[in-house]
């Protein structure tokens, strides 16, 4: 490519000066990163001070109390998330991981091109749409609201975001190590089984990780689909509480007391997105040179 | 790059193992597998199809019955069924523009020092904060935003604002300061899309070929003319495309949003004013809408953000791709 740069230094300015003129730009730009970091830090910091001292057994063993009396838990908002998640998960993780591996294996095919498009597209699709998808598709027609049609919500966000992984994953399989397998007389699906998505796997795990990290904080799409709920509830046909739709609520009222539990709620879903997220990169670390950075 | 993969030799299409089950001179396996994982990426385009479906038909009822004038009418009245969304996509626009007028110099500067400044210690573990910045759920933001960031702007910063400034002259900063407003939604929406913007900005910085930096140098360039006037031009559209990403993610955030830009359908061109966005009004009216109209209506307002971001993103893509596309040397 022919640079579309104008030819560096025409103007006559004193050294001295596009010397200092470098100081000074080098400086704004280091400014930039501590000022883009510095609201991350403020917020950890006040999720530490204002969540930890209400985080104890009791708020992972029992239900919320009712207003007026302290004390009381999240258990039934954290197992909803689980359920949740789990429902998203084995939505978005087979449907992104199949689409991955045709994304990666027919690279310039012109269906492979358009499919990465929209995939990226569906990725960029407002969460709340998503809800309101899933509301129309399977909250309306039955009447009530459930985790299936949650889940659902955010499996259909996980899929874009499993689907490029995946895509990314296995590409940076050695076109050698297929061969060799082909060579072989392995037949193509067992080459891409057995010896392609084996190797990528623990990019792939991460990128899993990284997904379900992603949307396992997510409250727009459950608004009106998984809904929430006050009571413990693991039918996947009811309404089900959520950590983050927890959270919301709690911070909407007008009590302390709930606005301490949003605070420690929050404390715990911020606790399991690092963890998941750190699981990530030790998974790529480990066993993958580094691949997934 | 594509050919060498397309033609990567099919031994197995031509002569299958012995033992294994053939169709038509193909391994069965071999079919269904090709099969299966074709299935699973047709059915993106198809979710997507879907969805944007089922949400234009969840809107029918109030698109049918306002038709164009759902987007210019700012009458929103459960009441007497009066509905427009004129408000809230002028709260919409306006809040992503001016969380893209915060967040983007910053991102590129983020990005730039990443990329070429940072010293190589610091490069690891400043990047993965700033991605964190990213993996913060958005209620989190939220809830930040209500208790900590509001009672900042609304003590310190739009009193200095407005008085010190002297700002308060003009239509844009005056008013009560309450906290709730359209530019606190803005602050936390700059906050949320810095990541995003910073992440592309510096992928396509990394990918600017040596030999830029290089020719740059050698003619005697400091590094930060080096910068702007070889590596910034090369990697222009990519950083457009990633600005504009940021933009997608800033119409359709709803969460923090919610929690404060005040929620009022009224037009103000005051920022200390409150707001409404298209996302925020479906998170908050949802539960009280009692009629089909008023579901339907806040159901159009989804559908309208759908087709904005559908619209905004796939510029993005493009640009994006339109960089990353270009040979590396």
């Amino acid at each position: 490519m022919i640079s579309r740069a104008r030819p560096p230094v025409p103007r006559r300015r004193s050294v001295a000066r596009r010397r200092a003129t470098n100081v000074v730009m080098i400086a704004l730009m280091a400014l930039a990163a501590v000022f883009a970091t510095l609201p991350l830090i403020l917020l950890l910091i006040h999720l530490l001070r204002e969540g930890a001292s209400s985080i104890d057994l009791a708020f992972f063993t029992q239900m919320p109390k009712p207003v007026g009396e302290t004390g009381g838990g999240m258990a039934n908002a954290i197992v909803g998330t689980l359920i949740l998640v789990s429902i998203a998960a084995s939505i978005g993780l087979p449907v992104g991981m199949g689409a991955g591996l045709y994304l990666a294996e027919q690279r310039g095919a012109r269906l492979a091109t358009s499919v990465r498009f929209l995939s990226d597209v569906l990725n960029g699709m407002p969460s709340i749409v998503m809800g309101i998808f899933a509301w129309h598709f399977l909250v309306r027609p039955v009447g009530h609201f459930s985790a299936l049609a949650g889940g659902v919500a955010l499996g259909a966000m996980m899929i874009p975001l499993v689907t490029r992984a995946t895509e990314e994953m296995v590409r940076t399989v050695p076109t050698a190590l297929r061969e060799a397998a082909l060579a072989l007389g392995y037949p193509r699906w067992r080459t891409s089984v057995a010896i392609v998505l084996r190797t990528a796997l623990p990019g792939i795990v991460t990128a899993a990780l990284v997904a379900i990290a992603r949307i396992a904080g997510e409250t727009a799409p459950l608004l009106f689909t998984a809904f929430g709920n006050h009571f413990w509830s693991t039918s996947i046909d009811q309404p089900i509480a959520s950590l983050p739709h927890q959270i919301y609520t709690y911070a909407k009222s007008p009590y302390d007391d709930w606005h301490r539990l949003a605070w420690a709620g929050a404390l715990v879903l911020i606790a399991l997105v690092l963890v998941i997220s750190l699981l990530a990169r030790f998974v790529t670390r480990s066993k993958h040179g580094g691949v997934g950075d | 790059m594509t050919d060498t993969v397309v033609a990567t030799p099919d031994p197995a299409e031509r002569a299958p193992p012995d033992g294994a089950l053939t169709l038509a001179g193909r391994s069965i396996g071999d079919l269904i597998y090709r099969g299966l994982t074709t299935v699973f990426a047709v059915a993106i385009p198809v979710l997507l199809a879907f969805i944007t479906f089922e949400v234009v038909a969840a809107a029918w009822p109030a698109l049918r019955q306002f038709g164009f004038g759902f987007l210019t009418s700012s009458t929103w009245d459960a009441v007497r069924g009066q509905f427009g969304a004129a408000p809230m996509i002028y709260g919409t626009v306006v809040s992503s523009i001016l969380a893209l007028i915060l967040a983007a110099p910053l991102a590129l500067g983020v990005a730039i020092f990443l990329s070429e400044f940072s010293p190589r210690w610091l490069r690891q573990p400043l990047s993965f904060l700033v991605d964190l910045l990213a993996a913060i759920p958005s209620v989190v933001y939220g809830l930040w935003g209500m208790f900590v960031l509001l009672p900042i702007l609304r003590e310190s910063v739009m009193p200095f604002l407005r008085d010190t400034l002297g700002l308060g002259r003009t239509p844009f900063f005056s008013g009560p300061a309450y906290g709730n407003s359209m530019l606190a939604a803005a602050v936390i929406l700059a906050i949320m899309i810095l990541p995003y913007i910073s992440a592309v900005s510096r992928e396509v910085l990394m990918a600017v070929p040596r030999s830029q930096r290089e020719a740059a140098l050698a003619m005697g360039a400091t590094k930060w003319e080096m910068i702007r006037d070889a590596v910034i031009p090369y990697a222009r559209s990519g950083i457009l495309g990633g600005v504009i990403l940021g933009l997608g993610r800033a119409l359709g955030e709803t969460m923090a949003v919610t929690m404060l830009i005040g929620n009022r359908h009224e037009i103000s061109p005051s920022l200390f004013a409150p707001g409404y966005t298209l996302a925020s009004v479906i998170a908050n009216e949802f539960a009280e809408a009692t009629t089909v109209l008023h579901t339907s209506a806040l159901m159009a307002c989804g559908a309208v953000l759908l087709v904005v971001t559908l619209v905004v993103n796939a510029i993005a893509r493009w640009l994006v791709w339109s960089v990353a596309r270009e040979p590396k040397s």
